[in-house]
């Protein structure tokens, strides 16, 4: 099963589950995926060690999606 | 002549905000060298000499010429500092919070950055820049064949953004993920984005380092030793 997590205040949140054969469950990710980036969170997916990309729709097949907040100089 | 295809760069969606700057590269990186050396030798040069002269024309003008000194060693160290201040531990959230966060960190990174950060505080992350030393308020990059520091501080925006915790901070696993992962990203956009607090020699930024990470300076310098890089 796939997760959707929030990186919070609460150390993560689940967003949401899903599995790529259940259209109802993958409808619901990409729903609250959307308000998430709505919100202002940026999606991001590990590609491999060392690696991650951003994505601006739910990818149905990756394991893991996680949300971030945007960076800036300090 | 045969070009080699690169790659499309997935570029930071946050560099838009810094328009202005020039994106980070190796280039940028001496230049940036070479300009906070020249810093620091207009910073040392004149008080040192100073202090030579005095002593040359009057023995008695001693404690003056200690003086000249004194400020010529502390205005680089103070640099430093700000340096070493990238990589200091922010206030802790929640023990559930902190557990869940380093959780997930501990995830993203593989068995020896784990061991290490659980040593140090720090994620030890290779890019194509350097190495990488990542921490709570932002990261080091060690570059070049002679591993100068460059000093990098960021945050993390919407740290406020309510929580049903009440807390107004990001557990410090979670703080290393969002610059770890935008760092994977995008590592020219992660340099152009940050602020460079410091930039110069790693023995100076060792001696402001907590006791405790220095351990994980280190290790970044041995890995990047292996960098053909020109610094």
């Amino acid at each position: 099963m796939s997760k959707l997590i929030r990186m919070d205040q609460t150390g993560h949140s689940t967003i949401a589950q899903w599995t790529p054969s259940d259209p109802d469950s993958v409808d619901a990710a990409v729903a609250a995926f959307r308000a998430e980036l709505d919100r202002g969170y940026l999606a991001m997916v590990s590609t491999g060690p060392g690696h991650a990309e951003q994505v601006r729709e739910l990818p149905v097949d990756a394991p893991l999606v996680i949300l971030r907040l945007p960076i800036s100089g300090g | 002549m045969a070009v080699e295809a690169v790659p499309p760069v997935a570029v930071l969606p946050e560099t838009a905000r810094v328009h202005w700057r020039p994106r980070v590269d190796d280039a940028r990186l001496r230049r940036s060298a070479l300009l906070w050396g020249l810093t620091t030798a207009a910073h040392i040069v004149p008080f040192t000499g100073a202090a030579v002269l005095l002593m040359a024309l009057n023995p008695v003008a001693l404690p003056v010429a200690l003086v000249l000194v004194a400020h010529a060693w502390v205005i680089p160290e103070l640099y430093a500092q700000r340096g070493a201040n990238v990589l200091r531990p922010r206030p802790r959230a929640g023990e559930d919070p902190e557990r869940r966060a380093l959780g997930l960190l501990g995830d993203l990174v593989d068995h020896d950055a784990r061991d290490l950060h659980a040593q140090t505080g720090l994620v030890l992350e290779p890019g194509r820049l350097g190495t990488w030393l990542v921490g709570e308020g932002g990261a080091v990059l060690l570059h070049g064949r002679r591993r100068r520091a460059y000093c990098y501080c960021v945050r993390v925006d919407g740290d406020a953004v309510e929580s049903a915790t009440g807390s107004r901070e990001l557990p410090s696993g979670d703080r290393i993920a969002h610059l770890l992962l935008a760092l994977r990203a995008d590592e020219q956009g992660f340099a152009t984005v940050a602020n460079l607090s410091f930039c110069g020699a790693r023995w100076r930024l060792r001696r402001r380092l907590a006791a405790p990470m220095r351990p994980a300076l280190a290790r970044a310098a041995a890995l990047d030793s292996g960098s053909s890089t020109p610094g």
